[in-house]
């Protein structure tokens, strides 16, 4: 446990040379999006709840169920993640660069204490993660 | 390319599940944070009924957050924060996972009309 930003959520960030329109449309067309993540009923109406279908595995169906959570049209799009009782939150920001796109994926949370956390719950679960690096490193060798 | 998927096993969802609540997870913090407590201290802590502060504990008993022992008539507890290594794996799975349908993504795009 060393990378602290790793151990609070998972966050990917990738400079693509396209612009934001072009990943906007590959992150929210279903074809597309079937391309690259995986087979899916999704269409971008925040509250509306769709399934991302892979290849079902020994004690797994291989459905993750989502719901929309925000769209900023070539800026923002969160859904939520929820796969075998584990519910996260993903969020993907577009962002315009020289040349192309950056796009930067974070995944954290549990809905409800997103929700709380956002109330500004005493132990929010990014807290809890920041704490966990800790914990972790002083109680597992 | 191989999709990387977690799969948490049954002990994994006990301790997600265990942890999805705020209240849990405050007494699961307390306990790592002070050492051991008293269901009665707990519940000092944690502002609920004792009731309701067994019932935390036995979920996080089930997902061997906790462990406890019997001093009398009082009942002591522990946390076991090694429990949280599948909340540790499920970061590294996705790490990958999501590291990887970006490489597909870029694919796409490069396929995508303009």
């Amino acid at each position: 446990m060393s990378n602290s930003a790793e151990t609070r959520t998972v966050l990917i960030e990738r400079s693509f040379s396209h612009p934001p329109e072009k990943l906007w449309r590959a992150l929210t067309e279903s074809a597309l999006l079937a391309q690259w993540l995986m087979k899916n009923d999704f269409s971008p109406e925040v509250g509306k709840s769709f399934q991302l279908r892979a290849e079902p595995v020994a004690n797994w169906n291989g459905v993750i169920d989502c719901e929309v959570l925000a769209i900023e049209p070539q800026r923002k799009l969160s859904y939520t993640w929820g796969s075998m009782g584990l519910e996260s939150v993903v969020l993907f920001t577009l962002t315009p660069e020289e040349g192309g796109t950056r796009l930067r994926m974070e995944q954290s949370g549990f809905r409800e204490d997103q929700e709380a956390a956002f109330r500004g719950a005493q132990y929010g679960w990014q807290k809890f993660l920041g704490q966990l690096e800790q914990v972790l490193a002083g109680s597992v060798a | 390319m191989v999709m990387v998927f977690f799969v948490p096993n049954a002990n994994a969802n006990l301790v997600f599940r265990a942890l999805s609540d705020p209240t849990r997870r405050a007494i699961f913090e307390e306990l790592t944070r002070e050492g051991e407590h008293t269901v009665h201290a707990l519940t000092r802590f944690a502002g609920v009924s004792q009731p309701a502060v067994s019932k935390h504990l036995t979920v996080l008993k089930q997902a061997k957050l906790v462990r406890h022992r019997r001093d009398g008539r009082e009942t002591h507890y522990r946390s076991r924060p090694e429990a949280l290594a599948p909340i540790a794996d499920w970061l590294r799975h996705y790490s990958v996972f999501w590291r990887e349908r970006f490489d597909k993504l870029e694919e796409v795009l490069e396929r995508m009309e303009p």
